[in-house]
């Protein structure tokens, strides 16, 4: 059964300077499920994930042609609130970010931004996203110690919660596991089945074993272009495009 | 530790070893009998009237709290100034401009205004402020010449400090929806606390050291002064202590006094820069 679409891009090209990262690519991210994107460096898969929350604003010289929406909105009409499309849409990065601020204070980062200032309600926020992330237990007898304190994939999480502490309803990620070991990895991964049930999730992977075991669509970029994109199994099992079993299989990438 | 050298390496190693300490060794000294022959010929001149009061000629005691006063009015309205225009301008530059020309354009001008010497500032702001503005030679006409002077000082450990903030941090603050100004006030610039004080550090090195600005753009006068109105506040002026250390040298030859002055200036630049790094640590939290 098919899950409604939440973001579509349509004909999307995007250019740095001259150089065209993203050529005509036209998808549907289904909501309540996990995207990943996968493909050689420097193919245009992150960049494309960037396009959709627009940080990709953030770059100098880049021009965008073609659609995406959100929720049949586009996200780059002139009229749109890119600080209300961010907080809908969050973004945990490659690298964990958290600020140099206490666990409490990252978490509550977000909301505070938004206007939450009540001590109770912020509590309340903070508690539940770093139980989402699955990371109270590790820290809630040390909520005032600094976030630079904890491991990397600890901080990874609290990222993950920080992000989750604006109530987005799509979560990036941005290869968000590349910098783990693999504990840390597995249990983001755990993490993101977990809550595929309340957020659409896309996600940035190099490691097409993560894609297998977690994604339930995955699209295949290759040098900007959008080569194949289908459910998982079938794109691991029956790849329908030469070029993406030349990857699958490690022929090249 | 050189045994296993052949014996020319060996030599020419020690040797080099031998003339680094020389240097450390030398650059101490001359610091700490600096610092020991100023303290030895000022300190006995130094009591608690010499602190507290002003200079009396008819009886024949000698004070220095007006140049004591004046010197922290110069440092605190010079600052009061100089911080937000030398921060805001550094945060423009660094987090706001999008034209990479002008920025190296006044990045330049920023460091060559910083290496000018002091007093082609003074006679510039004596023009400007004593004369065009008619401030006449007043503690807020010298403030201001100040504030020209130190402003390259502000904006450029500023801009250093900003750019070490990890981009990374911007980035997760904009992800979650912040505004750039929201972002830049509660991501980037708690982290660059260091640098600004430092920057601080710097600026209040340059005012308490500065006289030739002080003598084009504000009196020599060691007469207390009055501050109890806003008008006699902006028309106050008197000589600082760099000012009153010349004055007393040059013009008085009473060098005890001198070095009085001068023991006073070392402790106060000391006092002052680690108040201003008690502040930078306190503001970090």
């Amino acid at each position: 059964m098919a899950e409604p679409t939440i973001l579509k891009a349509e004909g999307l090209d995007l250019f740095y300077g001259d150089h065209q990262a993203l050529k005509s690519i036209s998808m549907d991210i289904p909501e309540h499920e996990i995207t990943a994107l996968i493909g050689p460096s420097g193919c245009g898969k992150s960049t494309f994930l960037k396009t959709i929350n627009r940080m990709n604003d953030l770059v100098p010289g880049v021009t965008i042609k073609g659609k995406i929406t959100y929720h049949g909105q586009d996200i780059y009409s002139p009229g749109l609130d890119v600080t209300w499309l961010r907080k809908r849409i969050g973004m945990v990065f490659q690298k964990p970010n958290p600020f140099p601020m206490s666990i409490f204070d990252n978490v509550a980062y977000g909301p505070r931004t938004h206007g939450v200032r009540s001590k109770k309600k912020l509590d309340e926020i903070v508690e539940q996203s770093l139980r989402s992330a699955a990371i109270w237990d590790e820290v809630k007898d040390r909520l005032k110690s600094s976030a630079l304190s904890l491991s990397g994939g600890q901080q990874q999480r609290l990222c993950i919660a920080r992000a989750l502490a604006v109530e987005p309803d799509v979560l990036l990620m941005d290869e968000a596991t590349s910098a783990l070991d693999p504990i840390s990895t597995s249990k983001i991964e755990d993490l993101s089945t977990e809550l595929k049930r309340n957020y659409t999730i896309v996600m940035v992977t190099h490691n097409m074993q993560q894609a297998a075991r977690i994604a339930d669509k995955t699209a295949f970029f290759l040098l900007g272009e959008l080569v194949e994109f289908n459910d998982t199994v079938q794109m691991f099992s029956k790849p329908r495009d030469k070029r993406t079993e030349d990857y699958i299989t490690g022929r090249f990438g | 530790m050189y045994q296993n050298l052949s014996p020319s390496r060996r030599a020419y190693e020690i040797t080099a070893r031998v003339l680094l300490y020389l240097c450390s060794g030398l650059t101490c000294v001359l610091l700490l009998f600096l610092i020991g022959y100023i303290f030895y010929k000022g300190v006995p001149g130094i009591s608690w009237s010499f602190l507290t009061t002003a200079e009396s000629v008819l009886n024949d005691t000698v004070g220095i709290l007006p140049a004591i006063i004046n010197t922290l009015y110069v440092i605190v309205i010079s600052l009061i100034i100089v911080l937000p225009l030398g921060v805001g301008g550094a945060i423009y530059l660094t987090e706001y401009a999008r034209n990479r020309r002008l920025v190296e354009i006044i990045e330049f001008a920023t460091e060559t205004l910083a290496g000018i010497p002091s007093i082609i500032y003074a006679l510039v702001g004596n023009i400007i402020f004593c004369v065009s503005l008619q401030l006449g030679k007043t503690l807020i006409a010298g403030s201001l010449t100040l504030v020209i002077m130190t402003l390259p000082t502000i904006i450029r450990t500023t801009q250093e400090s900003l750019k070490t903030v990890p981009q990374s941090y911007r980035e997760g603050s904009l992800g979650l929806g912040s505004g750039k100004w929201h972002m830049i006030r509660t991501v980037v610039l708690p982290s660059s606390v260091d640098g600004i004080v430092t920057g601080c550090i710097l600026a209040v090195g340059r005012i308490v050291g500065e006289s030739a600005i002080l003598m084009y753009t504000v009196s020599v006068s060691t007469m207390m002064q009055d501050f109890s109105t806003i008008e006699n506040f902006l028309k106050s002026s008197g000589a600082t202590l760099t000012v009153a250390l010349y004055v007393y040298a040059k013009e008085r030859a009473d060098f005890a006094v001198a070095f009085s002055i001068a023991t006073i200036l070392l402790i106060l630049t000391v006092v002052i820069n680690l108040a201003a790094s008690l502040a930078g640590k306190k503001l970090k939290r």
